[in-house]
């Protein structure tokens, strides 16, 4: 059992979950604070007859995953905030071609080169609207070392399951925190793996629109040799400017994951039965709150918690649920940014209830007791 | 002149509708003539054949033929023919580019592909100028030549794309022109047998805009400016220098052997897996 159990970072949990997801794959730029991923991914993949490559610059790394998943492995790169804002072209292109990755982010203080040591959220919105068009994206957030290890399968797997990129967005104080983990025995995580065509050759559409909006997946050397482009495209993957094929696509790419919702989105609550204020955080940020939390309710004060651990896509019909609980007054929106889920908080609640900001973004994390200051100023 | 229009149909995409996108008399069905017949050649299992490109007039090649095709964004071919390479070394990947897409805002993937040294085929249609765009200049565009950007007659100053692929690390580099056709055949034919990062660059017509803007006259005036130009870099070795400035030298720039990415990754995998 020890052995089972070890003291380790988020991001060597990241290259754990990778690894245990099945990852064959990884290309990569060096940055802070997201490099051990590589590093360790470097050491490990090519044991077990995985590739690693280092390439020249963000764009490329991205670029590589998406080749190396259109031939079969399951890809993934890592980076932080100036990384990513290179990757979105990629990242916009694995949309489009509905090509499986996972993209990691360790957050650190932007904008721009911004804090390359220091704790964020601030690529929140990124995450979600980083690339140019109308997508629908795929963003989780872990709040522990051994929950990075468990959403990293997790995006892999949404990743196979809905053949689009996932983003899993930790940040610098998850990515470098220590805690201990118990590593998931063998056929402990669901791994899902991609689904191939069964179909001859010249049956199989690449981009196949079926009724619930999955097709099977061919690799590049499977014998089907079909096409893949970035310009919008018919279901055999040709470059289209039919509106009626267009519209086609367009929709086919929301519906393949808004269909989805119920499977995609996971939400925390924690007392929101009785609770007239709560406090709406994710990530890093969820555990201040969650402590916060604690203390007022030891204070007979009755305060909930809700944590999104799937960021995007927001499940609206939840999230309404959730904030109509029939005592809820107020809900805090506690972030390591100026000002990005609250405008999501703003559109879900019901009118009579208030949304409060409570914002930091000095490079240092939220505190409980600054959770806690604003739940008292609050009732 | 049928045996190889039937070669040459036996690759094309039934499916794809023609007509191409390219302008009449543009060279760069000329390049995917000699490159069908080249793999045709090699006798190459087409399902373990993937096209890669970029964007830009050439870039738009692989969805006409019969094979894996990747379209990819601006500039980045290489670097998704890269993740193809490594993720399965048995594929034969040929990435086809222009030199825009190549060499400007692909520069920094090129010199890397030259040096990392993985067994791609770049074949590198170089035709002077942006096509698709409407006929801005190119890292190519010859100093004073006047594009659409540059009205007055370009500023800079081109690259040399056989010297800037061989100092970069490429272990075959080679120039051969629309107008020389058996030897782009062989050219391409040697590239794609090279174990290693091969360069071939294709010049190539643009009469559209570079000829029109330049009055180079029409598509056949440029194959003839070609094949006037164009000089074998074994008959200039005879020849002063003065008499080969100015020409476009082709053949085999470099031919070198230096292991392979590929190979040596599989090595470190075969060592660390202790076989």
């Amino acid at each position: 059992m020890a052995e089972n159990i070890r003291l380790m970072q988020g991001n060597e949990a990241v290259a754990e979950g990778a690894m245990i997801g099945g990852l064959r794959f990884f290309g990569g730029y060096p940055i802070t604070p997201s490099t051990e991923i590589a590093e360790i991914l470097a050491r490990r993949l090519p044991k077990v007859g995985g590739k690693f490559i280092q390439m020249e610059d963000e764009i490329a790394s991205v670029a590589a995953i998406i080749g190396a998943s259109l031939t079969g492995s399951k890809s993934m790169t890592a980076t932080s905030g100036p990384g990513f804002s290179l990757m979105v072209e990629g990242i916009g292109y694995a949309y489009m071609a509905e090509v499986p990755t996972v993209i990691v982010n360790v957050q650190r203080g932007g904008p721009s080169t911004g804090l390359p040591t220091k704790v964020s959220q601030s690529d929140t919105m990124q995450a979600r609207w980083g690339t140019h068009g109308d997508y629908i994206a795929i963003v989780l957030a872990p709040q522990s070392v051994r929950e990075t290890l468990d959403l990293t399968v997790r995006a892999m797997n949404l990743a196979e399951v809905y053949r689009t990129p996932v983003t899993l967005l930790t940040d610098e104080v998850l990515g470098h925190m220590r805690e201990k983990v118990t590593i998931p025995e063998e056929g402990e995580l669901e791994i899902i793996n991609r689904q191939k065509p069964d179909v001859p050759a010249s049956w199989y559409k690449h981009f196949e629109i079926t009724p619930n909006f999955k097709s099977p997946m061919a690799s590049f050397g499977d014998g089907y040799r079909f096409h893949v482009t970035g310009l919008t495209h018919d279901e055999e993957g040709f470059p289209t400017n039919k509106s009626v094929e267009i519209l086609a696509k367009l929709t086919k790419l929301r519906n393949k994951i808004m269909r989805y919702l119920d499977d995609i989105c996971q939400i925390e609550t924690d007392g929101m039965e009785d609770a007239h204020v709560a406090v709406y955080a994710y990530g890093i940020v969820a555990r201040a709150a969650r402590q916060a939390v604690q203390m007022a309710r030891a204070r007979r004060m009755k305060v909930g918690q809700i944590r999104p651990i799937t960021i995007w896509p927001s499940h609206d019909k939840k999230y309404r649920e959730i904030f109509s609980s029939k005592n809820l007054e107020a809900v805090i929106v506690a972030e390591l940014n100026q000002g990005q889920l609250v405008y999501e908080v703003q559109r879900l609640v019901p009118k009579h209830v208030e949304v409060i900001s409570l914002n930091r973004f000095d490079s240092e994390l939220i505190t409980p007791a600054q959770i806690l200051n604003k739940i008292k100023e609050v009732r | 002149m049928a045996q190889r229009s039937d070669i040459t149909h036996k690759y094309l995409r039934a499916k794809k509708k023609f007509p191409n996108v390219w302008c009449a008399g543009c060279g760069i069905g000329i390049v995917m003539g000699s490159l069908i017949r080249a793999i045709d050649k090699l006798e190459l299992d087409r399902d373990n054949v993937t096209l890669v490109s970029g964007i830009g007039c050439s870039s738009r090649m692989p969805v006409y033929l019969d094979f894996n095709t990747l379209h990819t964004t601006h500039g980045r071919a290489l670097a998704f023919a890269t993740g193809v390479k490594l993720a399965n070394p048995k594929m034969h990947v040929i990435v086809i580019t222009g030199d825009g897409d190549a060499l400007a805002i692909g520069g920094n993937h090129f010199i890397h592909s030259c040096r990392r040294n993985m067994d791609i085929t770049c074949i590198l249609i170089n035709n002077q100028i942006y096509g698709m765009t409407g006929g801005q200049f190119s890292p190519t565009t010859p100093t004073d030549s006047y594009a659409s950007t540059a009205p007055y007659g370009n500023k800079e100053y081109p690259f040399d794309i056989p010297k800037l692929a061989e100092a970069a690390g490429a272990t075959y580099v080679a120039r051969g022109t629309v107008y020389h056709v058996t030897q782009l055949d062989q050219l391409i034919y040697d590239g794609i047998k090279k174990r290693g990062f091969s360069l071939v660059e294709a010049f190539s017509n643009c009469h559209t805009y570079f000829g029109r803007l330049n009055r180079l006259g029409d598509s056949v005036k440029m194959l003839e400016d070609m094949k006037k130009n164009a000089l074998p870099l074994k008959a200039a070795a005879k020849m002063p220098p003065e008499k080969v400035q100015g020409k476009l030298l082709t053949g085999v720039f470099c031919d070198v052997e230096r292991e392979e990415y590929c190979d040596r990754y599989d090595a470190l995998i075969q060592s660390l897996q202790g076989k």
